[in-house]
């Protein structure tokens, strides 16, 4: 019973560093003290509730979901429990389904483009605030309101910022020349649109968590890189670039497994259109499930379960990579 | 705090500052602007910039429309907020303290819980409240808020908690205090800031829900105001200064929260994103 064999892996705390538990080391060191078994009883006393909790709430959920995607689901068989097995007759359909593909396509576009515009919008903000100046405190902390806003709320603003007739973007356009945008109503700009909102939202948890990687690389780099004659882009190629990137990658990697589950933006701007133009996989889930007075249960569960498994993947990537951070 | 480049044209960088803050904020000026708006003045091209004649009509309506939404998800939030804490805390202190074997695959799991879509959540308790009966209930809201909060809550209780000296706690036991005494009395006291944040985001995070209230509350005689204003833009896209007023009013939480506990909320993003 080696107690430091089984470290959290999770994150590891910001303000405090002290303590074996935040350095999980591969091979459990020889002075390990054991644990007395009633401090075992203890700490199963203590993770029983959050157990229970997730085989319910969690688990339970997921397997309903896989049971409903192996179905053929009504309203009415959903009451009564009595509908057909139907393999993966579902996941066929959906994959059939001319809807598809353009979904596949806008989810990936969709979160691409997301993630390349938070990360350097969020990067370069980063670097500009990490300087202190008069107010830089303040004003970063302004730049986190876009993030704590309800999606509903930053929603609907975007939706009328971008009206076709009374928008104030099209007002702006207007006033330089450039003729009307029917940014949501218009198959060509539907995505955009909800894009351009969605890298919005998402710029301020790039910019605090980049931040935090920029303030641990130590200043005597900067200054022996000066001290070398380099300029401040040589410096941030050769020195903040190349630190930043472990922090980087567990950015880009949590933000792809946040954007490819969005799902609120989308549907509250545009509802996946028009004409699907704006269709991810968690919108067409949704609409599937519940977006009908036909609702198709079984095939919205298939779409979200395709969308589980891709997520899951990345997960599991990002974790891996957490890992090797947290030993190295 | 320790990159500290050259400062040296400080005031033009706070001019930079604040233009780029300007700009990213100008949605949130824009919402409330609008709400401000007159009704005829609304469609008024190009837009007025300011609310110059400035008008409380919007948030009258919200006065009489809005409330019972406002008041629904402040229980709902409350209710999600304790529910995570009393659920995460423990488990955080088991992990970061009690080690129990096994411990990291709780963890690992937990991660993963994170990643699951809400969508794919939602269609999984829809399932289930149908059976059960708990549709369109607070209560079913509140437990389904909480999936969003506890995986997380449980590893920054963690994190937090694994910094509380051993040593405290072995006097405790020496002092012959149990382990829920110890828990009770000296963890949760010390972990006060990890509560704060947890809190926070569990609040928010519930209050902002449209996910699940619009599939298991459709309907329903007690909805969030996330679907308020859902139902308020699909029922009348005329009155957009009474829709930005719901709006406004429904993120005074978030200004709160930055206002009072900003330096929560970005340990609360950095703890649960990276290691520092």
């Amino acid at each position: 019973m080696n107690d430091t064999t089984q470290l959290p892996v999770g994150p590891r705390p910001v303000r405090d560093r002290r303590g074996a538990a935040t350095a999980a080391p591969p091979q459990p060191p020889p002075a390990a003290r054991r644990r007395p078994r009633s401090e075992q009883w203890a700490a199963w006393g203590f993770l029983t509730p959050v157990i229970i909790y997730l085989v319910v709430f969690y688990a339970y959920p997921l397997y309903r979901n896989i049971d409903l995607s192996l179905r053929n689901y009504t309203v009415r068989s959903f009451v009564q429990g009595d509908a057909p097995f139907t393999g993966l007759a579902n996941y066929q359909k959906v994959l059939d389904d001319p809807t598809f593909v353009p979904a596949l396509l806008h989810t990936v576009v969709f979160t691409t483009v997301s993630l390349v515009f938070q990360y350097s919008i969020g990067l370069a903000l980063a670097v500009f605030f990490i300087r202190h100046f008069p107010l830089s405190a303040t004003l970063r902390a302004l730049f986190l309101v876009p993030w704590l806003l309800p999606l509903i709320v930053s929603g609907s603003t975007w939706s009328w910022m971008l009206n076709s007739d009374s928008g104030v973007v099209n007002a702006a356009l207007h006033a330089v020349g450039i003729g009307q945008v029917d940014w949501l109503t218009s198959p060509a700009w539907s995505l955009a649109s909800v894009t351009v909102a969605n890298i919005w939202i998402g710029v301020p948890f790039n910019l605090v968590v980049l931040y935090s990687g920029l303030q641990s690389i130590p200043e005597s780099l900067y200054e022996a890189a000066s001290l070398d004659g380099a300029g401040a882009w040589q410096r941030f190629r050769h020195v903040t670039f190349p630190l930043l990137r472990p922090v980087s990658a567990i950015t880009l990697l949590l933000g792809l497994i946040y954007t490819l589950k969005v799902f609120d933006i989308i549907w509250i701007m545009t509802k996946g259109g028009p004409n699907d133009s704006s269709t991810t996989l968690a919108t067409w889930s949704y609409h599937l499930g519940f977006g009908s007075l036909l609702p198709a249960f079984g095939p919205g569960a298939a779409v979200g379960n395709l969308l589980v498994l891709t997520a899951l993947g990345f997960g599991l990537i990002y974790i891996r990579l957490q890992r090797r951070q947290d030993s190295a | 705090m320790t990159a500290q480049r050259p400062t040296g044209s400080a005031w033009w960088k706070t001019a930079i500052g604040v233009l780029l803050t300007a700009v990213m904020l100008f949605p949130v000026y824009w919402m409330v602007n609008v709400s401000f708006t007159r009704d005829k003045d609304m469609r008024k091209s190009p837009p007025n910039l300011f609310p110059t004649h400035g008008t409380l009509e919007g948030y009258r309506a919200v006065l009489d429309q809005q409330l019972p939404y406002l008041g629904t998800s402040l229980v709902i939030g409350l209710g999600t907020v304790a529910l995570t804490v009393l659920l995460a805390a423990p488990a955080g202190y088991a992990l970061a303290k009690l080690r129990p074997r096994g411990g990291g695959l709780l963890n690992f799991v937990l991660l993963a819980a994170q990643m699951v879509p809400g969508i794919i959540m939602a269609m999984g308790f829809y399932a289930i409240y149908l059976n059960l009966g708990m549709l369109q209930s607070v209560l079913g809201l509140i437990v389904a808020d909480s999936t969003l909060a506890v995986p997380f809550a449980v590893l920054i209780f963690t994190a937090f908690m694994s910094g509380i000296p051993g040593e405290l706690l072995q006097a405790a036991k020496t002092d012959g205090a149990g382990q829920l005494r110890t828990f009770w009395s000296i963890v949760l006291p010390m972990s006060r800031n990890a509560v704060v944040t947890v809190s926070l985001f569990a609040f928010l995070w519930a209050w902002s829900d449209f996910v699940f209230a619009s599939t298991l509350d459709g309907g329903g005689g007690q909805q969030p105001i996330t679907l308020g204003i859902y139902h308020y833009i699909g029922n009348n896209n005329q009155q957009w200064n009474a829709i930005m007023a719901t709006a406004v009013v429904a993120s005074l939480p978030a200004a709160l929260v930055l206002v009072l506990a900003q330096r929560y909320v970005a340990a609360g993003v950095t703890t649960g994103a990276v290691k520092d």
